[in-house]
């Protein structure tokens, strides 16, 4: 599934969570998932939480009016008002991020309200100079003092329904997920777990699949860009060439 | 026209949307009894709770109107989610009453006897199964999958009134069609071209 970074009014993709470029108009780029039979999509609003604000909810209403696809939406969520709110523009999931490290007890209220299925907790990993995976808040820049597995149970146990697992340092690199940390994760929480960052080509989804044991393949260069290093191109890999490396 | 009734349960806008793109910009979002007594065609969206879902369209002053276009001028009427419920008596476990336009009642999902782990709201794509030919699910590829959010389903007295049926533990019906009404669980406006074909399909019928 495409995971869009939404960020100062346009959408934009980064590198290691750094170096923000300009990749389209949001409306657009989901006027054209919707020919590519996208079963879902990720629309993160990467600047709410860093600037302690609320979600755009007239930006989610307009991406959601237009979205034929379940969509799932991040960014700058705190409370439960927001939550509902969100769900009632027409949003299916909602993923939060800072929330969840902040006050875990949101993940909990918001699963008993709203079911656990549509809520998503975006975990952001780094490894450390030490070679440790550590759990990061604000963007990739700070850790929180715990590993992914410990604060992905923690998750699980709060009322979960999925996890956003994304790998800072593979972000936007087109290496490839890092499987590694993914099987240490899946192995270790019973709900599915959605593989971010890092992926460049249609081996890395089977790698993640198969090796990771991941529940669902988010990409993000790849969706909108037509190979690494070059231009703007939104777009998804057809189903066919997808059930064959899937199934 | 096509009327999309807006009683106050959620944006509908992907449904008008949809429709416009493909081919049928004709549709209003509307509540007001006069826009939609013009209609030749309903959409009776909806998401959440029967009995809140139900006291909205009571409280709206609509009733009357629908009822009219759905049992005396018998126009093609189409419940979506939560929509198709209201079609039914009612539920098993609300007070309120319901359209009554299907007779079927709308149950909850109960796994807990099965000893499963299935999760409730029932999320996600599924396939469905053809159960009668009818126009509203003609040239649906085969598979076809939709996306479902729903803790209820409906179940039909008269099993004629099953268009299409899918499993989520049990085999339930997720589309039903007895006349002009007609009512699909998923939703169709969030399930991309297999959306865009049953919509297509009502609104060329």
């Amino acid at each position: 599934m495409p995971c869009l970074l939404y960020y100062k009014r346009g959408l934009y993709k980064t590198i290691k969570f750094k170096n923000p470029s300009y990749v389209g108009d949001p409306i657009n780029a989901i006027k054209i998932y919707n020919e590519k039979e996208v079963d879902e999509l990720i629309f993160l609003d990467i600047s709410a939480s860093v600037e302690k604000r609320e979600p755009d909810y007239k930006m989610i209403t307009d991406i959601a009016t237009e979205c034929f696809m379940p969509l799932c939406y991040g960014g700058g969520i705190s409370d439960t008002e927001q939550i509902k709110k969100i769900f009632g523009i027409g949003v299916e999931k909602i993923s939060i991020n800072s929330s969840a490290i902040d006050n875990p007890g949101l993940i909990s209220e918001a699963a008993s309200s709203f079911g656990s299925q549509a809520v998503i907790v975006s975990i952001d990993v780094k490894k450390s100079f030490w070679g440790k995976y550590e759990v990061m808040k604000g963007r990739g820049s700070k850790s929180i003092g715990y590993d992914p597995v410990s604060f992905a149970k923690k998750m699980e146990d709060a009322g979960a329904g999925e996890i956003l697992l994304t790998s800072v340092d593979r972000e936007g690199t087109w290496e490839g997920y890092d499987i590694d940390l993914l099987k240490q994760v899946t192995s270790a929480v019973r709900i599915p777990v959605i593989v971010n960052g890092g992926a460049g080509s249609i081996s890395h989804f089977e790698e993640a699949k198969k090796k990771g044991h991941a529940s669902g393949l988010a990409i993000g260069s790849m969706a909108v860009y037509q190979k690494k290093g070059m231009g703007v191109l939104i777009n998804f890999p057809g189903r066919p060439e997808l059930e064959k490396i899937l199934s | 026209m096509i009327a999309i009734i807006d009683y106050g349960v959620g944006n509908v806008g992907s449904i008008q949307n949809m429709l416009k793109k493909i081919g049928h910009p004709e549709s209003i979002i509307t509540k007001n009894p006069d826009e939609i007594n013009d209609a030749d065609k309903i959409i009776l969206p909806g998401v959440g709770a029967f009995d809140a879902g139900m006291q909205k369209i009571n409280e709206s002053g609509l009733l009357d109107v629908l009822n009219k276009k759905a049992l005396s001028d018998k126009i093609p009427l189409l419940g979506i989610c939560l929509g198709m419920q209201l079609l039914t008596n009612g539920s098993e476990e609300g007070k309120i009453k319901g359209l009554g336009w299907i007779d079927a009642v709308t149950a909850k999902f109960d796994f807990k006897a099965e000893n499963s782990n299935l999760k409730i709201p029932h999320m996600g794509w599924n396939e469905v199964k053809v159960s009668k030919q009818h126009p509203l699910t003609a040239d649906l590829p085969e598979p076809s999958r939709f996306y479902f959010v729903h803790s209820y389903y409906v179940k039909c007295r008269d099993k004629n009134d099953e268009l299409l049926s899918c499993r989520y533990g049990i085999d339930f019906t997720c589309s039903v069609q007895h006349e002009n009404i007609m009512g699909v669980q998923f939703h169709a406006e969030k399930s991309h071209k297999f959306g865009m074909q049953l919509l297509k399909n009502f609104a060329e019928l």
